[in-house]
């Protein structure tokens, strides 16, 4: 079955084009719809009365468009919406076109949890794709799990979740966490650790993580591990105590405004590569806009996918996405694991035959995609990506230069034995 | 540790509590004056501060595109265009919406979070949802190391250098000019003011519209330690109100007492603790002294 869906991820992009001049052509886009709808009845793929019609399929995007969080999502739901639209050229989902339902999280959990409620239950949507922070997965996780609907959720993220109902697409925490640390140690000879975080949930459960690979498994030391209040702006102070532990490695997971006085803020206090190693989980080309390549040039993130990855999928993405959104735009590891997201589903139901939401979760374990630009992913039994990890070094125009890369799939482990 | 890294560690904490102090009081000083001086609670305040942030950016992009040979200067004059971008809108903010509410300080309260909310999504819809980031000036960068392990950061130089410079300036406008003079009498008695002939509804709108003003500038300084977008403002907004309310709400000689306490506070206990716990024990020493005296560190004297 594998095999077949491989086929099909592979002629996907080469036929686009010529599948979007097809488009142009109403007749024969029906005439190849319905011959689709005879192969694949309505009453047959949607028996769970899904917005499902003989032409078109229903699905809805959760994220927030106002407020805070704003910043990071808008490149997810750019994603999203150009996979779906090249989906759509290449004529749908079992013969039916993709039709959005867009809902405004606006950065606020509850209003996260009534939309998705609406979605489910209102609009019947056959996939969500969305969320972003670990705040609003879990706020909506009880509703698709009670309404039994589908999210693909695209954030690399703390673990210790895996639900029928949804399918990860971004990194857990060990994915990320350990084969940097492991690089750092083997490559830069890094013994002493600084662990640095924002103050909530995902920072804290992977430093937890780090510690405890720093300790039990690579016999190092943790000199110091420090959390701030989300948005703070003034790390003066902790930048002495990191003059005074004087680690071999900083591990920093700040996030949002206080992200951007952190490195700045570094670079004043004269802490540069040149004389600080420092490893973050939590800069992507996204947040290099706001900091500015030129304030942390040469520390390292470790991620699965950076812009700059040399490869013929990864290219025509960023081509078409920077067709669609402009040339300044840039794509984080979060917009290409939101891309997936689209890609995915469609896999999942052509295997499965059916839309069914039981059925496509099902379906799920062992769903492949060549065409991913970060290279091949898979979906694992848990419902996470096996996936690479991958260490880039920053640069002063924003982007990241690839240094090292996992020569294997790193398997998804959402519960680490030992991590605890 | 040797002596002299301690000796180090000593004065970059030192400096380090000074720098927070002349942040804390910058952004500060135009909130003291709206808040103090005319009783309004500006919510906005952190919306004009990025008034200021975003002209940074503007001037910056715009400077690199056309004129990439002043680069180093257009800093200093991007400050100046950011006072008065964010004086002009806090003229007709004042007009349009502050005048009519003087009488009903918890209205303000609504009206200015709304002004902020409505500003926020117009940056918002402008500049895109993502921050940005300016091309700062190449001398702003970096650190001055007089001796070996010692780094003194540039940006918290010269944002120290403008907290002096934009206090210094508002204390001589407040007791050493006509304006000050016709603020003070109507922050004394509004009613007295007006029967001895002061225009104090123009009053009111040249002082809001300064307060506005000098948050601009506080955050076009700011572009220097922090991030510009949408919502950067609100980050300073808890920590600018805090200093204002401590300090007394209509001395000005209070906010600066006030921001040095907090910003040594909070910089002290920060390196010994944990950054968490250190704005933990700040808030509730701040609390703690507010309880006893509720009028601020400092009170103006006068008859009500």
């Amino acid at each position: 079955m594998s095999s077949k869906d491989d086929r099909k991820g592979l002629e996907s992009l080469s036929r686009r084009q010529f599948n979007m001049g097809l488009a142009a052509l109403p007749l024969i886009g029906m005439s190849g719809m319905s011959m689709a709808n005879t192969q694949f009845p309505t009453a047959k793929v949607n028996t769970t009365k899904l917005a499902i019609t003989d032409t078109e399929v229903t699905v809805g995007q959760l994220h927030s468009a106002t407020g805070t969080m704003a910043i990071s999502e808008t490149g997810s739901i750019q994603a999203e919406r150009l996979a779906i639209e090249q989906i759509n050229a290449m004529g749908g989902v079992l013969g039916r076109q993709i039709k959005v339902i867009q809902e405004d999280g606006a950065s606020d959990w509850p209003t996260f949890a009534e939309k998705s409620k609406k979605l489910l239950v209102n609009d019947r949507v056959a996939a969500v794709f969305g969320c972003w922070t670990s705040a609003s997965r879990k706020a909506v996780l009880p509703i698709f799990e009670k309404e039994n609907g589908m999210l693909y959720y695209p954030t690399f993220y703390e673990g210790l979740e895996q639900s029928k109902n949804v399918i990860y697409t971004g990194q857990e925490a060990t994915q990320q966490i350990i084969y940097g640390l492991d690089w750092v140690q083997k490559e830069k000879n890094a013994k002493s650790f600084f662990l640095i975080g924002s103050d909530y949930i995902w920072p804290r459960t992977s430093n937890k993580i780090a510690r405890k690979h720093i300790e039990n498994f690579q016999k190092g030391k943790v000199v110091g591990e420090e959390y701030y209040p989300l948005g703070h702006t003034n790390f003066n102070s902790l930048i002495n105590k990191i003059k005074v532990a004087k680690p071999d490695c900083v591990y920093a997971i700040v996030v949002g405004g206080s992200n951007v006085a952190f490195y700045k803020q570094m670079k004043a206090a004269g802490i540069t590569a040149d004389k600080q190693l420092l490893l973050t989980i939590s800069v992507t080309e996204d947040e290099l806009l706001g900091i500015g390549g030129e304030n942390c040039n040469g520390f390292y993130a470790c991620m699965k996918y950076f812009q700059s990855l040399d490869n013929a999928n990864n290219k025509k993405f960023v081509e078409a996405f920077k067709a669609k959104y402009g040339a300044k735009e840039v794509i984080g590891d979060v917009t290409q694991a939101a891309y997936l997201g689209p890609w995915l589903w469609k896999a999942t139901v052509e295997k499965a035959g059916s839309f069914d939401i039981d059925k496509v979760a099902a379906a799920s374990p062992g769903i492949e995609l060549k065409t991913a630009p970060e290279g091949y992913v898979k979906i694992h039994e848990n419902h996470h990506l096996w996936s690479k990890a991958r260490i880039g070094q920053i640069q002063s125009d924003g982007q990241f230069k690839l240094i090292a890369e996992s020569p294997n799939l790193i398997e998804p482990n959402p519960f680490p034995k030992g991590y605890q | 540790m040797t002596a002299s890294e301690i000796w180090n560690i000593v004065m970059m904490q030192g400096f380090a509590g000074l720098s927070l102090f002349s942040v804390l009081l910058l952004m500060g000083l135009g909130l003291a004056i709206i808040f103090g001086q005319m009783g309004v609670i500006n919510m906005a305040h952190g919306e004009f501060m990025t008034i200021g942030a975003y002209t940074i950016f503007l001037a910056s992009t715009l400077t690199e595109t056309y004129a990439p040979g002043l680069m180093p200067y257009y800093f200093l004059i991007a400050i100046g265009i950011a006072f008065v971008l964010a004086f002009a809108v806090g003229w007709m903010a004042e007009w349009a919406l502050i005048r009519h509410l003087y009488r009903r300080p918890l209205d303000t309260l609504l009206a200015t979070w709304g002004l902020s909310l409505g500003m926020q999504q117009i940056f918002r819809s402008t500049f895109g949802a993502k921050e940005v980031s300016p091309t700062l000036p190449e001398w702003l960068m970096g650190s001055w190391s007089p001796a070996e392990g010692l780094d003194i950061p540039i940006n918290g130089l010269f944002v120290l250098a403008l907290t002096v410079l934009v206090a210094g300036g508002v204390f001589v406008m407040l007791y050493r000019s006509r304006w000050g003079l016709r603020v003070r009498a109507t922050v004394a008695n509004r009613t007295m003011a007006n029967a001895i002939g002061i225009n104090t509804k123009k009053t009111d709108r040249m002082t809001f519209a300064i307060g506005c003003g000098i948050a601009g500038v506080a955050g076009a300084a700011f572009t220097t330690i922090g991030s510009t977008g949408p919502t950067s403002g609100s980050l300073y907004i808890v920590d600018a109100f805090l200093v204002v309310t401590f300090g007394g709400a209509a001395s000005l000689f209070g906010t600066v007492a006030s921001a040095f306490g907090i910003a040594q506070a909070q910089s002290i206990t920060e390196f010994f603790l944990t950054g968490s716990m250190a704005k933990v024990i700040t808030l509730l020493a701040i609390i703690t002294i507010l309880m006893i005296r509720p009028q601020g560190l400092f009170a103006l004297k006068v008859r009500r």
